[in-house]
């Protein structure tokens, strides 16, 4: 294991925010520590630079314990939220100052410094200050400059959230990808869902100072473990009378979470649902949002508020309309776990495999597929 | 529509920028031009033989004695201050932060007398500085001497450097600061390339308003100095000619003043010119 974290505690004041923490990273991963804010994420990146210490507990980084170790002398490059350059340097000062600090020799720090321009593409903007630069700029430029003293072990504090959204999904790709070419082990702290699941390897989800469930994007997404992650992967709409839908039976579970990819939503006379429509529920349409590429519906089940996606290439559907509702699965809940739960009688009535989408009923889970 | 709300306030804002413009010139501006007046009543050969006379001269290597050594202790301390208060968190720090604004709350002369209660020949710190005297041959005289003006002026305009850095070093957090450090930059290096950058337009401009705070004390350094001629500084002097009364004295005396109005002239011109500086960083 490259980083590992065993048994941290940590408290400012009486909010503790690091609770039994521990954490194994493999060398060369991209990992993402998701998490609401103060799920004490941060802290735990924090604590690995060394910028805090830990109450108890024990770091290592590449097998070697540094909770006594300077930030300096840890081998990490540190990406701040706000990128934290400095304003009264230029690009290249900055890039060049953890270099000249080390007392590299001129030349040398010159050519780090226009390879490390050309790699970020910050090529004719070497003399510009921070406040000359876009967001996205100033984000590669602090991007250089962590990396220009070769560091082992690349942190990155919501690294974009200071980005407008446009530019967002264009940096995360780039970010991705440099940080693939390169091969340095990262770890970035996001409270972002979408961003953790399309640029990280590994996803540790935090909540209340604790690891809730550790994963890649796909176990995450397919498999929560805790009630927490259920409610906050996906876009779930949360039900307590789960039961009264068609397809489920009371079980000893608090409640239920549906995602809107679990919910079918067609018209009484659609021939491709003849055969299920005795297990499907009654839903009026209460809302219509053009989503781009498809529609969301918002669908009123027995006085729950549902949300499905519509491929606009289907028939259209207007506010008030009376739908069929079908629920392939649920995720119901108690305290501690969550369980994936599948329309019973679609399982019985599907004899023939002729649903659409077969796959749903693999009996190991639906994340097999 | 538009028309009629726009009207009635146009004219207020007539009426406020008068009473504003009226209020300062009556105010301010009729008193000053009034020193120049009064100084050159006598003729311009009167005005520089006032200027020059033994008692002024002292008065005014006193008060630029008191205003360098203060410019400098104070903007010392309150870099120091300002940076430790902004870039660590301790204990007590909020009192500290309070502590440092009593010059502003407290009368000079209160300032003053507290000194001479502190070191004057009853004060209760008069014996340790007896024996410190003794030991280096010397009898250190604070009250009713130099050292004590000096003091005076340090303690009035205390707060001045500090309150203009602090505000700029809380807005910039410590993050630049934490960066350099991570990259294994030391204290001094952080301090010179990452901080100062930060604070040194507010800086000169908190030294500005030292300086011409400093040069103008009057009560806390009057309740210390009572030798004219020998630790008067030009307020004390000017207040001196002026009650002496004669008429020569009384326009003397706004001889004096118009020294003081041209240095606050001049440093409203730099102040203005910093102030802007500082807001552009």
């Amino acid at each position: 294991m490259y980083v590992q974290l065993e048994d941290i505690n940590k408290t400012f004041g009486d909010y503790k925010v690091s609770d039994h923490i521990s954490i194994e990273i493999e060398k060369g991963k991209l990992v993402a520590l998701l998490g609401p804010s103060g799920s004490g994420k941060t802290t735990i990146l924090r604590m690995i630079a060394g910028l805090e210490t830990p109450d108890s507990g024990k770091i290592f980084i590449n097998e070697k314990l540094v909770n006594d170790i300077s930030p300096a002398k840890r081998g990490i490059g540190f990406l701040f939220q706000n990128y934290a350059l400095f304003r009264y340097m230029t690009v290249y000062q900055n890039i060049a100052f953890g270099l000249k600090v080390k007392k590299i020799p001129k030349k040398q720090i010159r050519e780090r410094i226009s390879e490390l321009i050309s790699l970020t593409g910050l090529d004719g903007l070497e003399k510009r200050y921070p406040s000359e630069l876009s967001g996205g700029q100033k984000q590669r430029v602090a991007f250089a400059r962590a990396l220009a003293p070769e560091p082992d072990l690349l942190l990155l504090d919501e690294p974009f959230a200071a980005i407008d959204a446009k530019v967002r999904s264009e940096l995360r790709s780039w970010l991705r990808e440099m940080i693939h070419r390169i091969g340095i082990t990262s770890i970035f702290v996001t409270h972002d869902q979408d961003e953790a699941v399309e640029v990280a390897d590994q996803i540790i989800i935090t909540n209340k100072g604790r690891i809730e469930q550790t994963g890649t994007p796909k176990e995450i997404y397919k498999a929560p473990q805790t009630p927490f992650v259920s409610m906050f992967i996906g876009n779930p709409t949360i039900i307590k009378d789960y039961w009264k839908l068609q397809g489920f039976e009371k079980g000893n579970y608090e409640g239920a979470i549906i995602r809107p990819e679990f919910v079918e939503a067609f018209k009484s006379d659609n021939a491709r649902f003849h055969k299920f429509i005795d297990c499907s529920d009654e839903g009026i349409i209460t809302d219509i949002l053009f989503r781009g590429n498809n529609l969301e519906l918002k669908l009123d089940v027995g006085g729950v508020i549902l949300t499905a996606h519509r491929s606009l290439e289907r028939r259209p559907v207007s506010i008030g309309e009376k739908m069929r509702v079908i629920i392939y699965r649920i995720y119901a809940y108690d305290n501690e776990k969550t369980y994936l739960l599948e329309n019973e009688e679609l399982l019985k009535r599907d004899v023939d495999n002729t649903h659409l989408e077969a796959y749903l009923y693999s009996k190991e889970g639906y994340m097999i597929v | 529509m538009n028309e009629k709300h726009t009207k009635p306030e146009k004219a207020v804002q007539i009426i406020l920028i008068l009473i504003s413009v009226l209020f300062i010139t009556v105010m301010l501006i009729f008193p000053l031009f009034s020193v120049i007046i009064n100084a050159l009543k006598k003729g311009f050969s009167f005005y520089l033989s006032a200027l020059s006379t033994e008692y002024v001269l002292s008065a005014l290597k006193v008060t630029l004695l008191a205003t360098g050594i203060t410019l400098l202790v104070n903007t010392f301390f309150g870099v120091i201050a300002s940076f430790t208060l902004t870039k660590y968190h301790f204990r007590g720090k909020q009192i500290l932060t309070t502590l440092i604004d009593i010059p502003f709350s407290i009368s000079p002369v209160i300032a003053g007398l507290s000194y001479i209660m502190l070191f004057g020949s009853l004060g209760i710190a008069k014996p340790l500085l007896d024996r410190i005297g003794a030991f280096l041959g010397t009898d250190i005289q604070i009250v009713f001497a130099l050292p004590g003006v000096v003091l005076a002026t340090i303690f009035v305009t205390f707060p001045f450097v500090s309150r203009e850095i602090i505000p700029v070093l809380n807005q910039q957090g410590s993050e630049e600061e934490e960066a350099a450090a991570l990259m294994g930059a030391g204290f001094f290096t952080i301090f010179r390339k990452v901080t100062f950058p930060h604070m040194k337009w507010s800086m000169i401009y908190g030294m500005i308003l030292c300086a011409s705070r400093a040069l103008g004390e009057f009560g806390a350094v009057s309740a210390l100095s009572k030798t004219r001629g020998q630790t008067f500084t030009l307020p004390l002097e000017i207040d001196a000619l002026y009650l002496s009364g004669t008429a020569d004295s009384i326009v003397a005396s706004f001889a004096v003043s118009s020294i003081l109005v041209l240095i606050s002239i001049l440093i409203l011109i730099l102040r203005n010119l910093f102030e802007y500086r500082a807001k552009k960083g």
